[in-house]
């Protein structure tokens, strides 16, 4: 079936915030599909067109952030955790390096939520080390890292070089990221996201590359 | 030529003149710790660590003012929130002090003059003036009262009380206002010859231009007319483009630009109107070398410098702790070769 339609109108009630036009999309589709061919079709294309905006300047974060937000709810409804269709998956963490700003980690929580993952939130303000240890107690296999401030960012190599050995995938992301584009490079993560569409993306990749090794 | 003291340069770049050379305002807040040999937690308790920082700054840079900014959260500790203190980077707000709706209306708005917090800017305004004189400004900050609730009660809750609860949003925007004024008034009479007003949250990076209208253009509306002093809007490296004519509006005197946008199209539309700040990305200079600082900073100067209205500064407002003394140098030479007036333009340097 041709889904566009509903994207369009989807994508144009998320930025006006109308939760009660996205809902009854929602509701509409799932008279003929079922709830994965729901998140992979609309909301995952719509959160990524959103995050796509708010990069190119179209769209406030304001919007990407409320955009997740109703659609990690709707999602929660035809897909509640716990539910066996929801994708398979191997542990993902996800936290906010010694910074206390927890919007960024907020949008991308939310966005993977209602891409159908489930994560493991790790927490906030924590020191390099106590990540590492709830990493390693939570068996975290792709773990995904929010910072604002730059310090926090370059101390993120000392995560990468205790936790990359070890086999765990690391996906960074937040401001000073997205304004020096090299800089994930220089921490040695594997990947980074400027939204939070992205990190859907590189999730599921990731989550692709851990089924094919095992 | 006659010899321009630094204040005469940049009140040119204010009244869109050209002087002898495009100012340069380094926004160096953290670094004045590393010339003491202080911690930032302990730099940061005086106003006597500031001014000496300061002091020892500019013999060594130039810049062409005096920074009397400390840190955003000194603001939160002047209402009785908590700041966290790191080694190497600036001071950050903690725990959010509104936890519900109703600390809103019971939230006390501090007294400028007294509060122990603000009085540390305020002694090193006033140190700052006595040893500047009327030769360089001293640039003074404040957050909006439209950004600080970010810090007062995190971004989240924040952005739902903007578009939830929008009554009692404007009653903590009438508290903020209240303070904004009280502590814009209180550095001005200090000696802050102008304001840098933080308002990141009213750029289109954050909210949508319809939102700012309803919010952020009302509350700047509120404070940028009947201060008495220039303003200078930041947007703390968030995008302006969509809303530039609404800032105008604003009465504001200056524009901190982002890195993100063409400083050359909002030159275009500033020309003669607005002076732009910036926009040397702050957080990528870190691995910039001297070749490439003098590449980026002429660049700069040729699409924003000519006929005033000009001030070369990075697009944060604050050069973090990370920038190295080499790279920092690398700018101030880069100004002084590119920025002579009458600038050179790419078509007489090619033609
Ligand atoms: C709004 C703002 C403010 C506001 C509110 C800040 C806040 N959140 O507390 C105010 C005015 C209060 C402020 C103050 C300060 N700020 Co400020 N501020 C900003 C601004 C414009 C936006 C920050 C923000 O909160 N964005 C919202 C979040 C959600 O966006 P985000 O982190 O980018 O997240 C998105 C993506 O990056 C991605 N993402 C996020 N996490 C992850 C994780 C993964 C795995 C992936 C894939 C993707 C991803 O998805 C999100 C949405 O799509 C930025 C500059 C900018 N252009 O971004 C500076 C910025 C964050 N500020 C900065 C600084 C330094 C400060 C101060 C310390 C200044 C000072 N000396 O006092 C203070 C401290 C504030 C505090 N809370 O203690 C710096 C930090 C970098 C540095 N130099 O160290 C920045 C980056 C500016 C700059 N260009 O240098 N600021």
């Amino acid at each position: 079936m041709d889904n566009q339609p509903y994207l369009d109108s989807f994508i144009a009630a998320l930025l006006c915030l109308d939760k009660d036009t996205a809902k009854s999309l929602v509701d509409d589709m799932m008279k003929t599909v079922d709830p994965i061919t729901i998140t992979n079709q609309l909301v995952v294309p719509a959160l990524e067109f959103v995050g796509d905006c708010w990069e190119k300047g179209t769209v406030a974060l304001s919007q990407v952030y409320m955009s997740g937000r109703i659609c990690e709810s709707l999602i929660d409804e035809i897909l509640p955790p716990g539910n066996p269709l929801r994708t398979d998956q191997p542990p993902i963490g996800i936290a906010v390096l010694l910074d206390h700003h927890v919007l960024g980690k907020r949008v991308v929580y939310s966005a993977l939520r209602a891409s159908g993952f489930e994560l493991i939130d790790l927490g906030q303000g924590l020191t390099a080390r106590e990540l590492v240890g709830l990493v390693r107690k939570h068996q975290v296999k792709i773990l995904l890292i929010s910072v604002l401030m730059l310090p926090s960012a370059l101390h993120v190599k000392e995560i990468t070089r205790q936790l990359k050995p070890e086999g765990v995938k690391i996906v960074v992301g937040g401001a000073p990221f997205r304004l020096d584009k090299n800089l994930y490079k220089e921490v040695d993560a594997d990947a980074t996201g400027d939204n939070a569409g992205i990190a859907v993306e590189v999730v599921n990749r990731y989550v692709g590359e851990y089924y094919a090794t095992i | 030529m006659p010899q321009y003291s630094a204040m005469q340069r940049v009140v040119a770049a204010l009244s869109h003149e050209e002087a002898d050379r495009v100012p340069v305002i380094l926004p160096l807040t953290l670094h004045g710790a590393k010339e003491m040999g202080l911690s930032i937690k302990d730099y940061f308790s005086k106003a006597e660590h500031v001014v000496e920082g300061q002091i020892r700054l500019m013999q060594k840079y130039h810049s062409d003012a005096y920074i009397g900014f400390l840190h955003a959260p000194l603001e939160i500790a002047a209402f009785g929130g908590e700041v966290i203190y790191v080694e190497d980077g600036p001071p950050n707000s903690g725990e959010p002090f509104l936890r519900k709706h109703d600390d809103i209306l019971s939230m006390q708005v501090p007294d400028v003059q007294t509060n122990p917090h603000l009085r540390i800017t305020l002694d090193a305004i006033t140190q700052l003036k006595a040893i500047a004189t009327d030769q360089i400004p001293i640039v003074g900050v404040v957050m909006s009262p439209f950004s600080l609730p970010v810090m007062q009660m995190g971004f989240d809750k924040y952005l739902d009380l903007i578009y939830d609860h929008r009554d009692l949003f404007w009653k903590l925007m009438e508290k903020n206002i209240e303070f904004c004024r009280a502590w814009t008034d209180a550095q001005l009479a200090a000696g802050a010859t102008a304001i840098v007003y933080f308002d990141p949250v009213s750029s289109p990076t954050i909210i949508p231009p319809e939102l700012y209208l309803e919010t952020g253009f009302r509350v700047a509306q509120r404070i940028i007319p009947q201060t008495k002093g220039a303003v200078i809007t930041h947007m703390a490296s968030g995008r302006c483009l969509p809303i530039l004519d609404d800032l105008i509006q604003t009465g504001t005197a200056g524009i901190g630009v982002s890195a993100e946008e063409d400083i050359a199209e909002i030159k275009g539309r500033c020309r003669g109107k607005v002076t732009l700040f910036g926009n040397l990305n702050a957080i990528e200079m870190r691995n910039w070398d001297a070749q490439t600082m003098e590449h980026k900073v002429r660049q700069l100067i040729q699409k924003a410098g000519s006929g005033g209205g000009f001030i070369l500064m990075d697009n944060h407002g604050e050069l973090p702790w990370q920038i190295s003394d080499d790279t920092i140098y690398a700018i101030v030479a880069a100004v002084h070769k590119w920025g002579q007036y009458p600038i050179e333009t790419p078509e007489q340097r090619f033609g």
